[in-house]
């Protein structure tokens, strides 16, 4: 075992066992699937304008073209989740800055649309300035589409995912800049592969500090430290250190810079299913509901007297 | 009107807009100490709103075959059973009247206690609901505008709009609110909103034959919930508390809430819930912070030379 729990179980009244909230119904793969293309799209977004203003053009037409694709299958993927598909466009129905879904909807659609529009001006020649507009707006929707997903999760009550709501925003962005940054240096020669290099290394680096900060708390980021999604987390940053390594090292070699890029690109999926999974755990275990609430009761009762 | 996210509220139909002639909120309060467990309420809520039928199994752990609440279960009687403990609280026990329980030893008068061997067991049985919150996480979550106030105060699904996204599910801290699988869209309880509409009681409140859930005014709902409370500590029951009534609590106090003989998680209902949104502000900085920190990566990205 290489974590040893520090403190006894703590005991709690439940009826029979069972769960109090109930389990997200969100579905595996589409769900974290969609976390980890959302965060790519919107990384390889500013990658993509970058590329276009420095004039690197193998970069800008991977990173277009990872844009387009991620946000594309993405939305497929989120629409496969619904109960009922053919109600998507209700997501856009009303505006509501309460619902992360909501106002993802609203990031989503126009950067789709924008980076859609960017990829084939780029590709086909036609309307370049129209494209490159179209491609600044979905530049700028990048960051925020790579990270409203942490609101996403974390405004439930699911315990896992809600207390975790400050950090999970730099472990989403994290993950997003190492996904973008490890799929242009797995596509792109290595001599306008930079500032994919420069993203992927920083990416990791905030998304290790991030997930660090949230796995060292309490009772509530248990979920993130045991079991399957804690194996799932510690690959994860695993991942993320050897794809560091190999490209501080090597990363001017075109094989060592696509196997570390490819590891990047891993690494942040990786952590969208743990991070996904850990909150199932703290959902089906009344433990995570009562215990946290009963501290929280009992503080309060010692602060009133 | 203001869309307030937390805290006490006095006027919930004011804040989700509607005019001030509005009807007074309505909603339930379950005294189960007086509750029965004969599943009338059930039965009447699912005749009435035809929920489909949800599996018909054992569950293995008590008489409650139903376990939970759900998109096809709007009332769930709960069936929680305890060993007697040493002191007598004056709870609803095994035996006729003044009979003080097993462990003096003495059979009750008559044979109508359990078999030998039978360790003494206390029952407690509630009728559980959609709690019809002041700051609703579902409502407040759903994506589409398709769970919304009514002018009863209470909280509605419009099956028409809803898309089954599924953002309820997780949001709601009761764990009520579910999708409905073969359907796909999230069901709950409407409070009977097409009753309430015709000035008539609904269907669980009229069914249950001992007055355990109460349908009415909250305001005068919570009077009487407080008089009760105050008549069972009297009588001696003190383990009696309201769930739910206070205003102040983590989603503003309940539309449905209730008078308890143990703890919330005895009864599978969350000891201290706050809706998730009260935090929405927070996580909208947060993230905000972490957008600018991921475009601040992009640009130094093209900073630098090109190794």
């Amino acid at each position: 075992m290489r974590e040893q729990a520090m403190v006894p179980e703590p005991e709690f009244e439940s009826y029979y066992g069972r769960q109090i909230i109930k389990s997200p119904t969100w579905r595996t793969p589409d769900v974290p699937l969609y976390l980890f293309l959302g965060g790519l799209a919107g990384g390889s977004a500013l990658l993509a304008e970058g590329a276009a203003r420095r004039g690197l053009p193998t970069l800008e037409r991977v990173a277009r073209s990872a844009a387009a694709a991620g946000a594309a299958a993405g939305t497929a993927a989120l629409i496969h989740d619904l109960g009922r598909p053919a109600r998507f466009l209700n997501m856009l129905r009303v505006l509501k800055p309460t619902s992360p879904l909501s106002v993802g909807s609203f990031i989503l659609a126009p950067f789709g649309g924008l980076s859609a529009a960017a990829l084939a001006s780029h590709l086909t020649g036609r309307l370049p300035r129209l494209g490159r507009l179209a491609g600044a707006g979905a530049a700028a929707l990048g960051a925020p589409l790579a990270s409203y997903t942490a609101a996403l999760v974390a405004d439930t009550a699911v315990p896992a995912w809600h207390e975790a709501y400050r950090e999970l925003p730099f472990v989403f962005v994290g993950s997003s800049a190492q996904a973008a940054g490890g799929i242009a240096m797995a596509l792109v020669p290595v001599d306008q592969a930079a500032p994919a290099r420069r993203m992927a290394l920083a990416g990791a680096a905030v998304e290790i500090a991030a997930a660090q900060s949230i796995i060292r708390r309490g009772l509530v980021a248990e979920p993130y430290r045991t079991g399957r999604p804690g194996r799932l987390m510690r690959a994860a940053r695993a991942s993320a250190l050897v794809a560091s390594a190999l490209t501080a090292l090597g990363g001017r070699n075109r094989s060592v810079s696509a196997v570390a890029g490819l590891t990047y690109a891993g690494a942040s999926a990786i952590t969208r299913f743990a991070v996904f999974e850990a909150g199932f755990v703290s959902a089906r275990d009344p433990k995570y509901t009562v215990v946290p609430q009963r501290d929280r009761l009992a503080q309060r009762a010692t602060t009133k007297v | 009107m203001s869309g307030s996210l937390f805290g006490r509220l006095d006027d919930v139909q004011d804040d989700a807009g509607y005019a001030a002639d509005h009807p007074p909120r309505m909603g339930f309060f379950t005294d189960t100490s007086v509750c029965i467990g004969c599943k009338a309420c059930e039965v009447a809520c699912k005749e009435w709103n035809d929920v489909p039928e949800d599996g018909i199994s054992l569950s293995g752990m008590s008489y409650d075959n139903t376990r939970e609440l759900g998109s096809d279960t709007w009332r769930h009687v709960t069936f929680v059973e305890k060993p007697v403990t040493t002191t007598d609280l004056g709870l609803p026990g095994m035996g006729p009247p003044g009979w003080d329980g097993y462990e003096s030893g003495i059979p009750p008068a008559d044979d109508q206690a359990a078999p030998s061997g039978e360790g003494g067991v206390r029952w407690l049985m509630s009728s559980d609901v959609c709690k019809h919150c002041t700051h609703a996480a579902c409502l407040d979550v759903c994506p589409t505008g398709s769970l919304f106030r009514t002018e009863f105060g209470t909280v509605v699904v419009q099956p028409d709009i809803c898309n089954g996204c599924g953002y309820c599910v997780p949001a709601c801290p009761y764990g009520v609110i579910d999708l409905r699988e073969e359907d796909g869209r999230a069901f709950k309880c409407t409070l009977c909103y097409d009753r309430l509409k015709d000035g008539q009681t609904p269907a669980c409140a009229q069914a249950c034959p001992t007055e355990s859930i109460q349908y009415g005014e909250v305001s005068e709902l919570r009077e009487r919930a407080h008089r009760r409370v105050e008549e069972l500590h009297e009588k001696g029951v003190d383990v009696a508390r309201l769930y739910g009534a206070d205003p102040e609590d983590g989603v503003g106090g309940d539309g449905a809430f209730f008078l308890l003989l143990d703890e919330p998680e005895v009864y599978g209902l969350p000891p201290d819930p706050v809706v998730t949104t009260r935090d929405i502000a927070s996580m909208w900085r947060h993230v905000g912070a972490a957008a600018a920190g991921l475009a601040a990566i992009g640009v130094a990205s093209f900073l630098g030379g090109r190794r």
